[in-house]
């Protein structure tokens, strides 16, 4: 018990009810649980890719490419969706997690088989699948009169009082949690991170766990795709433009280290619950909106600083002092 | 593979390059350059272009544009220009100033610069096209909430983001004329920074912070959708009406679930023809752009430059659920 509350994630929890709490003093209402439940089923989409995420950094690894990767799938979808209306949702969801899935194990193989830093990878599969959008698309877009009645319900139909698309990232975290804290390769994560060379003479392949990791955050930003799109019912070539950063911030705030190696499941979706409490409080609490901006990257640095680690405690040996 | 070869290689792909731009040299090369490319508004105005090259005979129109709506990106994309030698540019910018030094240098080098859409300021351009009128359309978008709202009401302005030109001028004029309606309340100005999702949070914010809110006037095409969209989601439709400047196509689905009972737009395919005819113009020097003159743009008439060297296409046009299925598909 003690140990839990002087954790990193005990600490944000508090951050993070000091904030609803701070917002309810300027917007009454904001802590209500009907709304405490929309921010979430809001921040739904950061939950989930910041998890994918959390598994590519604790293997000292970063993706860029997660935003434009839902794009392009979410793009597919949605055009796919256009042609044949009569596809049902189901196969429509299968093909953008195949597709995120091979769009992960595309960066993965680079970082695998050519050993290219992971940064330079996604940096330029950043660009790629979000040019390929351009391509596929010709540059229109799918607008929602376009889509089935189905492709748009699904994420929105309520099931036990909370929206699909709450429930789907509830059963990614409760995934997460079992993969990450009851699985070798979840282990794995953290032992590659933690120290590479050690990792290889405990037997673990390093490229490997590192190529799961992307497989695993392609897949579900694949997943992301159609719920994105399905959601906010439309699709451009501009979708989740610059939202990667969001990603990492969600995971830098949720003390993920980007050293690799540290973090956990509850830390990044905590992260991610954060910045979705301030994007979501924000427009409401009367800010002038030309200091939004301002204080959503103050809110980053503060909680960050707040996390700062004292003393890195590896899983495995700490590498020697440079 | 030797030094030499390659370089006879090498050259040889060059010639072959150059060759076809020795080609394309007959041609009026005129560069349509959007906010940003993938913008359905844009597109249009890209068909319209080619409509009037298609017109001319001896036009070439090069649609172009940054993949973001970012001054950088524009500012390359007309150092590029420039380093093509192209004959007009036409750009419709996303920062008034950050843009006039690299359209300078163009104008140094012999190019003929106009903007359209949204402006550039004075120093950086021959003329500006404006789609319409700012006032008319400042008077259009409380009109088309005001028109709903016989006995009053609160309404809110979703716009794109807070340094955009022609947004900021438009909500301005809107605020000139909102006398005329004393019992319209102009409750808050919001940025939605033309991306979906955060338009639909902000729009989701002003339904909470105004549960009494009538009507969201967004005067851009991506914040329209998203706003209605929001609304709809929240369950408010017929509550609270979505209107202000958005494309037919897009807002196909809103007109049909009740979330915007009408919007307006300008024909993008007609101010990208405007655009070009007037770009064709200057550059082949038949008319001067100075105060006063008047050019020609094909089948749309005349433009007549004012002080600032600034001319209006046409007035807005409203669609509601009576004209949407005619038009949905043109644009």
């Amino acid at each position: 018990m003690k140990q839990f509350i002087t954790s990193r994630e005990a600490i944000l929890l508090a951050a993070l009810v000091a904030l609803i709490l701070l917002v309810e003093t300027r917007f009454s209402g904001f802590a209500a649980p009907g709304n405490l439940a929309s921010v979430f089923n809001d921040t739904s989409i950061l939950i989930m890719l910041a998890l994918g995420q959390t598994l590519v950094i604790l293997t000292r690894c970063i993706d860029l490419s997660q935003a434009s990767n839902l794009a392009l799938t979410g793009m597919v979808t949605a055009m796919i969706n256009a042609a044949m209306p009569g596809v049902p949702v189901v196969a429509l969801i299968s093909i953008a997690v195949a597709l995120g899935l091979l769009m992960g194990a595309f960066n993965g193989l680079l970082v695998w088989k050519l050993d290219i830093p992971p940064i330079v990878v996604t940096l330029g599969t950043l660009t790629i699948y979000r040019g390929i959008i351009f391509v596929v698309s010709g540059g229109a877009w799918v607008n929602s009169h376009e889509m089935s009645a189905a492709y748009k319900a699904f994420p929105r139909a309520e099931f036990l009082t909370l929206p699909v698309l709450s429930w789907i990232a509830l059963a990614v975290i409760a995934g997460f949690a079992i993969l990450v804290n009851r699985t070798a390769l979840g282990r794995a994560f953290f032992a590659v991170g933690g120290n590479p060379s050690a990792a290889v003479y405990t037997g673990i392949d390093v490229g490997r766990t590192r190529f799961m990791a992307f497989v695993i955050a392609g897949g579900l930003a694949g997943l992301c795709g159609y719920l994105w799109v399905s959601r906010y019912a439309v699709a451009y070539t501009d979708v989740a433009g610059g939202f990667e950063l969001d990603i990492v911030a969600a995971c830098v705030i949720g003390g993920i280290s980007i050293a690799g190696g540290l973090g956990s499941v509850t830390g990044a979706v905590l992260g991610a619950l954060f910045l979705g409490t301030i994007k979501n409080a924000l427009p409401v609490a009367g800010i002038s909106p030309f200091w939004q901006m301002a204080i959503s990257g103050a809110a980053i640095i503060i909680a960050v600083a707040f996390n700062r680690r004292k003393d890195p405690g590896r899983v495995i040996l700490k590498e020697p002092a440079q | 593979m030797s030094i030499t070869r390659r370089i006879a290689i090498a050259t040889g792909v060059a010639a072959a390059l150059m060759g076809t731009t020795a080609m394309a040299q007959d041609n009026v090369r005129i560069a349509l350059v959007a906010k940003s490319l993938g913008n359905g508004f844009f597109e249009a105005a890209a068909r319209g272009a080619e409509e009037a090259a298609e017109e001319l005979g001896n036009a070439e129109i090069i649609y172009t544009g940054p993949t973001s709506t970012t001054a950088e990106g524009q500012i390359e994309v007309i150092n590029s220009l420039v380093a093509q030698r192209v004959d007009a540019i036409a750009i419709s910018a996303n920062d008034p100033d950050a843009v006039v030094p690299a359209l300078q240098k163009a104008m140094q080098r012999g190019i003929t610069v106009i903007s359209w859409d949204s402006g550039v300021a004075p120093e950086g351009r021959e003329m500006h096209l404006a789609p319409s009128s700012d006032e008319l359309i400042g008077q259009t978008i409380i009109k088309l909430a005001a028109d709903k709202l016989p006995d009053g009401g609160k309404v809110a302005v979703l716009s794109a983001t807070s340094t955009s030109t022609n947004q900021n001028t438009w909500i301005a004029e809107m605020e000139k004329v909102m006398d005329q309606y004393p019992d319209i309340e102009l409750v808050a100005t919001v940025y939605g920074d033309d991306l979906a999702d955060k338009s639909y949070r902000e729009t989701q914010g002003l339904l909470q912070s105004y549960p009494d809110l009538d009507a969201i006037i967004a005067p851009t095409s991506v914040g329209i959708v998203a706003a209605a969209q929001a609304v709809q989601d929240a369950g408010k439709t017929g509550e609270v009406n979505v209107t202000g400047l958005g494309l037919p196509s897009e807002m196909a689905g809103a007109i049909e679930s009740g979330a915007s009972q009408s919007f307006a737009i300008w024909n993008p395919v007609d101010l990208g023809y405007a655009t070009a005819m007037l770009a064709y113009n200057l550059a082949t020097d038949e008319a001067k752009a100075e105060p006063g003159a008047e050019i020609g743009m094909g089948r749309m008439g005349t433009a007549t430059l004012d002080d600032d060297n600034q001319a209006a296409m046409s007035e807005p046009f409203t669609y509601d659920a009576s004209n949407i299925d005619e038009f949905k598909s043109v644009f």
